[in-house]
């Protein structure tokens, strides 16, 4: 259920994303799920890909600072109240969310998130009926 | 007004004598109080009579900051520590400062050139000297004051920054001298616009700046804006502090106190005399210092020298204002700063990898320094408040051994240029 998610270190200049999306793309990497988290200098994309270990190799090979995350991803109904739900869970069991992102559609809002204790949050929210997606539906 | 006319008025021959009469004086001081300036005369067979005059200069050793640092922090001294009365310091090519001791003679020496330094500028008795150069360790606040003083001018001794409360007492006290950085007083000049004074009806019509490079266009700038006339004063606390040299009010090269420090230069890759007319590194001799006599210091600022009597009626040998650095030495508002300063702190942070790049600018009238970060995949969080901590805390640690305010980018792994032999650490934008 843990999923590895690729960090990737960029300077807030226009052309890097390009650059990065090209490599992946040359590579035939699919990216499923993404988020940027930028300041005024740098951001850090962060991205669940079909192939981790060989979209990392590719980036490094650019001289790409790639870091690997244990993140998790729950799919909550599309309805007010089921992220809150799921989220009290982790709370009561003192789990902290770092960042999270997700959407929304065909009724349904999958959620990605990096928690304080990934392995821990897997246990709670199985226990407690929230779906997770498990890895190996992102990897190829 | 000529604060000294029998020492700063002198037949070349004279000066030459004088010269010599106290090279010798201070080479047999150095050579039986100092171990380290006897080992090197030793290891060049010298004795102390074998220096009789001041043509006999390029026999001695060269005298380096990395020798300041070496004998961290009295090493150079050539009196016993009772007899020093004060100390200063300025940044040093690491993290520690370069320490340079006073006599009581030494103070009144200093006290005396600057002295000459203010009159040769305009300054006296009936002035007004508002002190805007930092106090403390940095020689400049207190160089100035002590000269100030000697001349029995009115101190103001607000020191460094503050710039509401400077402006308050350019109008409250009506102070009509101003002593500070360049870019310090452009930002003052800037300051004023903003507050609605006009400079035109300010009692001040004079500016004594120094302690960075400045160029004639800042000057310009300068002389409008603040409608005053300004003048380059040059030092570095090796030699004594500010007061080395001054410009007179012709404003064509800075008057060396050569009777105290005597000026040569060198061609800074082979270290031989070059003819003085010719650009080159700038050393001085201090012959009269007691408690930090320096043989040949190398200053690291290229220049060149004037023998050519001047109009003001001084016969003192005239340097031009400096137009670089033999060496990769920064001069940010006033601070010396080296680059190998941030290369120890990224070091010994642990956390970075020790390649960096510095970009000097000038925005509006104030320096700017960023320093560029590389993030190595081994510090590289995916948190971004982790990130933001550790450039944080890079911006402390830098700001602390430094003493002057930074900026930090973090930058992509592997974009800052590579060490091949001497790398590219410095991109200053300045326009000197």
């Amino acid at each position: 259920m843990i999923i590895k998610q690729l960090s990737v270190f960029l300077e807030n200049e226009s052309g890097r994303l390009t650059e990065l999306t090209k490599i992946l793309h040359e590579n035939n990497i699919n990216i499923s799920a993404l988020s940027i988290a930028e300041t005024e200098q740098y951001g850090i994309m962060r991205m669940i890909v079909d192939k981790p270990d060989q979209a990392i190799a590719a980036l490094k090979k650019e001289d790409f600072s790639v870091h690997t995350t244990d993140v998790i991803c729950i799919v909550t109904p599309d309805s007010p109240g089921s992220l809150n739900a799921a989220l009290t869970y982790l709370s009561e069991a003192s789990i902290n969310v770092a960042y999270m992102y997700g959407y929304s559609s065909c009724g349904k809002a999958p959620i990605i998130m990096k928690v304080s204790d990934p392995a821990k949050a897997v246990a709670i929210l199985t226990e407690k009926n929230v779906s997770l997606i498990p890895a190996s539906e992102f990897y190829k | 007004m000529i604060w000294n006319e029998p020492q700063e008025c002198m037949s070349r021959d004279n000066m030459h004598s004088l010269q010599s009469r106290r090279l010798q004086d201070m080479v047999s001081r150095v050579y039986h109080n100092v171990a380290f300036y006897r080992k090197k005369m030793q290891e060049l067979g010298l004795e102390p009579g074998d220096i009789k005059l001041i043509d006999d200069l390029p026999k001695l050793p060269f005298t380096t900051k990395t020798d300041l640092r070496d004998n961290y922090p009295f090493g150079l001294f050539a009196v016993p520590k009772s007899e020093i009365v004060r100390v200063h310091a300025s940044s040093g090519t690491t993290g520690k400062p370069t320490v340079v001791g006073y006599t009581r003679r030494d103070v009144d020496m200093f006290s005396e050139v600057v002295a000459r330094s203010l009159c040769s500028a305009g300054a006296s008795r009936h002035d007004i000297i508002q002190i805007a150069y930092g106090y403390g360790l940095f020689t400049g606040g207190l160089g100035l004051h002590y000269g100030s003083e000697k001349i029995g001018a009115t101190v103001v001794p607000i020191s460094g920054g503050n710039t509401a409360k400077q402006l308050q007492l350019l109008q409250d006290f009506g102070s009509t001298v101003l002593a500070c950085t360049p870019s310090y007083a452009l930002y003052l000049a800037e300051s004023m616009k903003e507050a609605g004074i006009d400079p035109q009806e300010l009692p001040l019509r004079l500016g004594i700046f120094g302690a960075e490079p400045w160029t004639e266009e800042m000057r310009k700038a300068i002389e409008e804006a603040l409608s005053i006339k300004a003048i380059d004063i040059f030092g570095l606390s090796e030699i004594i502090g500010p007061g080395v040299s001054c410009e007179c009010e012709n404003q064509n090269g800075l008057h060396i106190a050569e009777d105290h420090f005597v000026p040569e230069i060198i061609d800074p890759s082979s270290l031989d005399p070059i003819t003085k007319e010719n650009t080159g590194e700038l050393v001085f001799t201090t012959v009269t210092k007691e408690a930090l006599p320096l043989l040949r210091y190398r200053t690291r600022d290229l220049t060149s020298l004037n023998y050519e009597a001047c109009s003001c009626g001084r016969t003192t040998v005239r340097m031009h204002k400096c137009t670089g650095r033999s060496d990769d030495m920064l001069i940010i508002r006033g601070v010396n700063v080296f680059p190998s300063q941030v290369e120890s702190v990224l070091l010994e942070l642990r956390e970075t990898m020790p390649h960096y790049l510095l970009i000097v600018d000038r925005v509006g009238a104030l320096d700017t320094l960023e320093v560029q970060v590389e993030v190595d995949d081994q510090y590289f969080s995916d948190e971004m408040t982790k990130l933001e901590a550790l450039s944080r805390k890079i911006k402390h640690a830098v700001e602390s051994v430094l003493g002057v305010s930074v900026k930090i980018k973090l930058v992509e792994h592997k974009t800052i240029q590579r060490s091949e032999g001497k790398a590219q650490r410095i991109i200053d934008k300045r326009k000197l």
